[in-house]
């Protein structure tokens, strides 16, 4: 066995009545890459913060290289080697490159000789390990991929021989994600030491060497990658078996109930960002729509829910048309059955600061059921949140609790209990499961796919293209704001990825 | 010939009327670049103000006045630091909290010590920062066009105005090429990364809130020892204020900020003199309306000529660690 890069002896950490870590023995082998999973609040993120000096362990040694280390503060953790990469990114968003790579790295009281040494040493690094980057490049004009690039280079610039990176391709796309993946292995091949933390299974058996499995706190297994597989993994982080292929019926389709025509849609700079799309989805039937992110599918969404006008075209509803070119009522949207489950959750879906039991009933609270008189029904509200609650197994069942104390995942239950229990003919759904941990993106699913049999249309956007894969009838993608091809749920991922980069599979081929 | 000289006196009013307007404007973009919004300039302004004609008139020095006021300020700003950085409290309630405390102490301990209304005692030259003759302004007054200029204009001001002037550039040099710029920048837009860094956002921020108690001193400093002879209540009369919209107008930029200033001090300078002349076609226009003309124009300028002003991004918001 190699020598330890990182040795973790006996970590706990309490919050509070919560005990985040419990007896955590970690050894990380140098010039490794090992994963670390683990569902939501399952202690990855705390024990991160500990090894990079965000808090102190209530007990344990930490030892680096071999030594023992005291890391009292993240200066403790840079000067050890060890650096990290933050799920959100720790980068001044206004500042170039250069700028974000010395903050708190600057030699000299002034800058001049700082920057200037800053850019030679990214030049180095740059051609060491395929990092390019435009040094003077403002951060928030570049593409979070390449801003991910720029925490790693704030690490190796500061020396990180140990590397952690937290949920990294949570906001990449799947070409930026490989790209990641191909750096991280160079980066190994040098000698660095990779620990990469994530609920997403096939990254960790895609890349890592070893896995650790942590759950309510403690590492329950570590695994050869090698030696095991993805059903394993998710049986260890959740502690039951886990579905991970959708069982699913072969479709009913039935009547057109949502209807697109030459629908364009542009931003407020004017960019189209919808050209001219059209399809139908029919009750009974699942329609996903894949593509990179930030290829018009949000837009598309959101001027279907009423909350952003369209330039152009027709959208029906049920045969009646809805007046998408002005800004219309999502109220009305609603009234006349279309559900619309937003992607971003925490600012459009929910108000964080209300309790579950308001999140609840929010843009239906003015339906008979929760309303007496002129005054909003505490009892009948409390009454059908519990319901829910029991219903999309929302945990904790606590309807007064603010609904920022809630995981990511029973937030998005939340929303889907409130918009599918309105049982509304068409749902748009949005992400369902971004954020979400297995067992609940399981859950989730199969209320997606009960939907679909109750005679429902669905039209589903996620950038998980395994998730379009799997729970979609057909599947239609965009790209540069044109649906690019229509194709069957059996089609490949190797031909949704051509399609998805915008590059037409050969015409034989199709 | 005699308009020019109108001109020149006008711009000569400019000037002095706006370096309290540039210090406590340039103060305020210290705090407000780190993260710190302060709506409380005006009572350091005033603390400092009252702090420095009371140290003058019992010492008879300028300077252990200017100290004094100085010295006060930064006091005034470190509670203000105290209640948002460490005790992470609301900036604006705690702004403004020290705004009544400048303007009800002033008064209060004015009275007790100098018993004159709430005044303090006239200053004698030597407690005063008195006009600085510049080489050579007194041979090239006779010069047609440049000597006035020269002369007037940019000579024959305190110390107080040639420093309001000079620590525009010196700002813009600290902002932006400085390793202490760069973080004071950087912790106003993302504290969270200031810290990953391993940089104490807390002690950044407390520095930026001294150098504003320090230029804000000077700001109150030049109201009662330079422009006046001594501390009248409500001295600042808005001052603070109207340099915060400065600011904004300015887009927390110190350039633009002197402009601003300028601009400020300009309509001030001007309700001052066509206070009692007649206008060509609109004929006398009452006093009052001239005197509310710099605040009418502050309120066009700031809701419909700026465009988007973009405050730092972390501004009024204390900054806990995450998770």
């Amino acid at each position: 066995m190699a020598e330890a890069a990182i040795e973790l002896i006996g970590i706990d950490k309490s919050f509070g009545a919560v005990r985040a870590n419990r007896d955590i023995n970690l050894d990380i082998e140098r010039g490794t890459i090992r994963g670390i999973v683990g569902e939501n609040g399952a202690g990855k993120s705390t024990l991160m913060s500990i090894l990079y000096g965000f808090y102190q362990a209530d007990s344990g040694d930490i030892r680096v290289n071999g030594m023992p280390a005291v890391i009292r503060a993240p200066n403790d953790a840079i000067a050890l080697g060890i650096g990290m990469v933050h799920q959100h990114f720790m980068l001044v968003e206004n500042f170039t490159v250069l700028e974000n790579v010395i903050l708190g790295a600057e030699t000299e009281a002034l800058l001049k000789t700082s920057i200037a040494r800053a850019r030679s040493e990214l030049e180095r690094l740059e051609r060491e390990y395929g990092l390019e980057v435009d040094p003077d490049a403002i951060i928030e004009e570049l593409p979070v991929g390449l801003q991910q690039r720029v925490e790693i280079l704030k690490a190796l610039y500061r020396g990180a021989e140990i590397l952690i990176l937290d949920e990294p391709t949570g906001v990449l796309t799947p070409p930026e994600a490989d790209h990641l993946f191909r750096i991280l292995r160079q980066l190994k091949e040098q000698g660095k030491t990779i620990v990469l933390i994530t609920h997403k299974l096939r990254e960790i058996m895609a890349i890592t060497d070893t896995v650790s499995v942590m759950r309510q706190g403690t590492i329950v297994a570590t695994r050869e990658t090698a030696k095991t597989t993805v059903e394993e993994l998710a049986e260890l982080m959740v502690g039951r078996r886990v579905l991970l292929r959708v069982d699913k019926g072969a479709a009913n389709p039935g009547a057109v109930k949502l209807s697109l025509r030459n629908l364009t849609i542009r931003d407020s700079r004017g960019v189209t960002m919808v050209d001219d799309v059209s399809f139908d989805v029919r009750g009974g039937e699942i329609v996903g729509i894949a593509g990179v992110a930030g290829n018009g599918q949000s837009e598309l969404i959101e001027a279907i829910a009423g909350i952003r006008p369209a330039v152009s075209g027709t959208v029906m509803l049920d045969g009646r048309p809805i007046h998408v070119t002005s800004i219309c009522d999502p109220g009305e949207l609603r009234d006349r059955g279309l559900a619309h489950v937003p992607e971003d959750r925490h600012h459009v879906g929910l108000v964080l600061a209300f309790e579950q039991s308001e999140n609840c009933i929010l843009g239906y609270h003015d339906q008979k059921q929760y309303l007496k008189g002129p005054f909003l029904d505490g009892d009948a509200i409390i009454a059908d949140a519990r319901t829910k609650s029991r219903l999309y197994d929302i945990r904790p069942s606590n309807p007064r609790l603010r609904t920022a104390n809630f995981s990511g995942g029973n937030q998005q239950k939340i929303v889907l209990a409130r918009e599918m229990e309105q049982d509304p003919g068409v749902l748009v759904v949005g992400q369902p499961t971004r954020g979400v941990d297995v067992g609940a993106i399981e859950f989730i699913h199969r209320r997606l796919i009960d939907m679909r049999d109750r005679g429902k249309a669905v039209l589903l956007i996620s950038v998980e293209l395994d998730e379009i894969r799997s729970l979609s009838d057909r599947i239609l993608v965009m790209f540069g704001g044109r649906v690019v091809g229509e194709r069957g749920p059996d089609a490949s991922e190797g031909e949704l990825g051509l399609l998805m980069a915008g590059v037409e599979p050969r015409d034989a081929a199709a | 010939m005699e308009l020019f000289g109108i001109a020149i006196n006008v711009l000569d009013s400019t000037i002095r009327l706006s370096v309290p307007l540039l210090l406590a404007s340039l103060a305020g973009l210290y705090s407000e670049r780190a993260g710190v919004f302060d709506i409380g300039l005006e009572g350091k302004m005033l603390a400092g103000a009252f702090a420095g004609a009371a140290a003058g008139a019992v010492t008879g020095s300028a300077w252990a006045g200017m100290a004094t006021a100085v010295l006060i300020s930064v006091g005034f700003a470190l509670v203000h630091g105290f209640a948002s950085i460490t005790h992470r409290g609301n900036q604006i309630v705690s702004g403004v909290a020290i705004n009544f405390i400048a303007a009800g102490s002033t008064i209060i301990l004015g009275q007790a010590w100098f018993q004159q209304g709430g005044r303090t005692p006239s200053l004698g030259e030597a407690a005063r920062f008195g006009a600085i003759t510049l080489p050579g302004a007194d041979l090239l007054r006779g010069v047609p066009l440049l000597g006035p200029v020269y002369s007037e204009l940019v000579s024959g001001h305190s110390l107080l105005v040639y420093i309001a002037f000079l620590a525009v550039p010196f700002t813009w040099w600290v902002l932006f090429r400085t390793r202490f710029g760069l973080r004071l920048r950087a912790v106003g837009e993302n504290p969270a990364a200031v810290d990953t860094a391993g940089i104490s956002v807390a002690w950044l921020r407390y520095r930026a809130v001294i150098c504003t108690g320090v230029l804000a001193g000077l700001a109150g400093t030049y109201l009662s020892m330079a422009q006046n002879a001594g501390f009248v209540k409500d001295m600042t009369a808005g001052k603070g204020f109207i340099a915060l919209a400065a600011l904004i107008f300015a887009k927390w930029k110190p350039v633009p900020a002197m402009f601003a200033c300028l601009l400020f001090g300009f309509l001030d300078a001007l309700s001052i003199r066509l206070q009692g002349t007649p206008l060509p076609l609109i004929g006398r226009v009452p006093v009052q309306l001239m005197q509310a003309l710099p605040y009418i124009l502050t309120v066009i300028l700031l809701a419909g000529f700026i465009g988007k002003a973009i405050p730092p991004r972390a501004g009024g918001v204390p900054y806990v660690k995450e998770r």
